[in-house]
C-alpha cells in the first residue's frame, strides 16, 4: 500500500462546521518520505486539515486518501500508522510519564524497551516516574513527541511541534520528527520561514481556500505575508 | 505533484526510533484488557468515582433510617431502597466515566491507535461494574445493619445474581448514555435524564426479584428461583443481552466528533 500510491491525495477536499466553511477544494499530492508545511493565520484551517487527515474529522465534500486509506470510509486502516502531535499532549494527567507511554506502547503491542528507547530519545529518562501534571509545557511536549512515535508511524502529522520547546529540546527532538526522521510528515507552524526550510512543498491557506500550493523555492515574501495579511 | 528530493535516497538511516514496529497489535480482547487496567490505575490514582458513590450510599441509608422512622425495613420498600440507592450513587460515577478522555485528549489518542471501538465499550462498562460491585461489597452491609430486620446471609445467592444483572444494566446502559453526552456542556444534568427511564426496567425487574428475599420469611434458593426470582433473573438478563447488543452497534457513532 505505501509504495504503490501516494502518502496523501486530496481531491477538491472541503469541510465545514455548520454552515461554515473551514476547508474548500483542497487538490494535492504528497509523496513518500516528503513533508508538506502548512501555512496560514489563526482559523484559516490548518488543525481541521491536520484532523480530516487524521481521520479525527470526515471530509464533507472531495475524496481523501492517506496512506492509500480512503477517508472516511477506510478510516479504521489509518489506526496505528500515524504520529500526532497537537496543541494537547494526549496524555493523562493523573498517571506518571512512563504509565502513560507504557499504556500507549502496550496499545501498539509494543514493550517496556521501546517506551525506555523512546524516553531516551527525548531526554525525559529522569522524569519518568513524574506524573504528567507535574511537567512543564515543554516537557509536556517531549513527552507527547515520545507518544506520538510509539508505534513507529508512517506519517507524522505535526500541529505547530515546535510550540513551548526551547532551543536546545528543538535540537534534541530535531532527528525524531525533524526532516532528518525521514518521515513523510504534515506541519503546521506560525514561522514560515523555519517551515519552508522544512518543506518540500508549501500549502498557504486564507479562509480554508488554498492561496498557494508550491515548493518552497518559489514562494517569495510578499506572497507569503498575504496569507497573514488582514 | 512533487517529487523525492534526491538527495533523501542518500540521507542517513532513520534513527531507531523510527524503526519500523516490532510487535503486531495485540486483539481486542487484550487491548480491552489494557484499557480496563488503565481505567483501574486512574481511579486508584485519583479516587474520583468510587469514594463518592460509596460515602453516597452510606449518607442515604443513615437518611432513609431516620426518615422512614422504622425499626426495620422487609419486602418492597427494602428492596426499592436498596436499588434507588445504588442507582443514585452509580450516577456519580457515570457522569465521570469520560472526562478524563475527553478534557485530556484521550478520545483523540484512542482513534489513532490501533483500538476498537467495541474494546472502549467493553472496558468502560467492565470498569464501572467493578465500581458498582466494590460500592455494594461496602454498601450492603451497611445496608443490613441500618435498615434490615434480618441477615442478608441466608439469601446471598439470590441477592447476589440480582445485583450483577442489574450492575450490568446499569454498567451497560450508563457507559452508553455518558458517551452520548459527554461532548455536552450539559452532560450533568442530561446524562440522568436520559439513563434514568432506560433504568426503569431495571429497577422493576431488580426490586421484584429481590422483594421476596428480603421479606419477613424469606423462600429458600429453589423456592425462590421457581416461584418468581427465575423468571425476573431471565427479564434482567434479557435486558443486559440487549443493551449490550444496542451499545455495541452505536458506540463507534457516539465517539465520532
Amino acid at each position: 500500500m505505501e509504495s504503490s500510491s501516494p502518502a496523501l491525495e486530496l481531491r477538491a477536499l472541503g469541510r465545514r462546521f455548520g454552515e461554515r466553511a473551514v476547508l474548500r477544494s483542497l487538490t494535492l499530492t504528497l509523496e513518500h518520505g516528503q513533508t508538506l508545511a502548512v501555512l496560514g493565520s489563526n482559523g484559516a484551517g490548518k488543525t481541521t486539515l491536520l484532523r480530516v487527515l487524521a481521520g479525527l474529522l470526515a471530509p464533507h465534500s472531495g475524496r481523501a486518501r492517506v496512506l492509500g486509506a480512503e477517508l472516511p470510509r477506510e478510516r479504521e486502516l489509518l489506526r496505528g500508522r500515524i504520529g500526532w502531535i497537537g496543541h494537547e499532549p494526549l496524555l493523562y494527567r493523573a498517571l506518571t510519564v512512563s504509565e502513560n507511554l507504557s499504556f500507549h506502547a502496550r496499545l501498539h503491542g509494543q514493550g517496556r524497551r521501546r517506551v525506555a528507547e523512546l524516553l531516551e530519545a527525548v531526554g525525559m529518562s529522569a522524569r519518568a516516574k513524574t506524573p504528567v501534571r507535574e511537567l512543564s509545557r515543554g516537557m509536556l511536549q517531549r513527552v507527547a513527541v515520545a507518544r506520538a512515535l510509539i508505534g513507529s508511524p508512517q506519517l507524522l502529522l505535526l500541529d505547530e511541534p515546535e510550540a513551548n520547546l526551547d532551543p536546545g529540546a528543538r535540537e534534541a527532538l530535531e532527528p525524531l520528527i525533524g526532516r532528518d526522521s525521514r518521515c513523510t510528515r504534515v506541519l503546521t507552524s506560525h514561522d514560515p520561514q523555519a517551515a519552508l526550510e522544512e518543506a518540500d512543498l508549501v500549502l498557504g491557506l486564507r479562509d480554508g481556500a488554498p492561496l498557494l500550493l508550491e515548493p518552497p523555492a518559489s514562494i517569495d515574501r510578499d506572497r507569503l505575508s498575504a496569507l497573514y495579511s488582514p | 505533484m512533487s517529487t523525492l528530493p534526491e538527495n533523501a535516497l542518500s540521507a542517513p538511516p532513520r534513527a531507531s526510533v523510527h524503526q519500523p514496529a516490532s510487535g503486531r497489535p495485540p486483539g481486542a480482547a487484550r487491548v480491552a484488557l489494557i484499557l480496563l487496567g488503565k481505567e483501574l490505575r486512574l481511579e486508584l490514582r485519583t479516587l474520583e468515582s468510587v469514594p463518592g458513590m460509596a460515602l453516597f450510599a452510606l449518607s442515604a441509608f443513615v437518611i432513609f433510617h431516620f426518615a422512614l422512622n422504622r425499626a426495620a425495613l422487609q419486602g418492597d420498600l427494602a428492596a426499592g431502597v436498596l436499588w434507588v440507592t445504588i442507582l443514585l450513587a452509580a450516577l456519580l460515577a457515570i457522569n465521570r466515566l469520560f472526562v478524563a478522555d475527553a478534557q485530556q485528549g484521550g478520545f483523540e489518542a484512542l482513534a489513532l491507535a490501533p483500538v476498537p471501538p467495541g474494546a472502549i465499550l467493553a472496558a468502560k462498562a467492565a470498569a464501572l461494574l467493578i465500581y458498582l460491585l466494590v460500592l455494594e461489597l461496602l454498601a450492603l452491609p451497611a445496608f443490613a445493619l441500618l435498615l434490615l430486620a434480618q441477615p442478608l446471609a441466608a439469601a446471598a445467592f439470590g441477592v447476589l445474581a440480582t445485583l450483577l444483572l442489574g450492575d450490568i444494566a446499569i454498567a451497560v446502559i450508563g457507559t452508553l448514555v455518558s458517551a452520548l453526552v459527554i461532548r455536552s456542556r450539559a452532560r450533568d444534568l442530561l446524562g440522568p435524564l436520559l439513563m434514568l427511564p432506560l433504568l426503569i426496567p431495571v429497577v422493576i425487574g431488580a426490586t421484584s426479584a429481590l422483594s421476596p428475599l428480603l421479606a419477613p420469611h424469606a423462600p429458600d434458593l429453589s423456592s425462590w428461583l421457581s416461584a418468581t426470582g427465575l423468571r425476573w433473573l431471565a427479564v434482567l438478563g434479557l435486558y443486559d443481552l440487549l443493551f449490550g447488543l444496542i451499545a455495541y452497534a452505536l458506540f463507534e457513532f457516539l465517539l465520532e466528533d
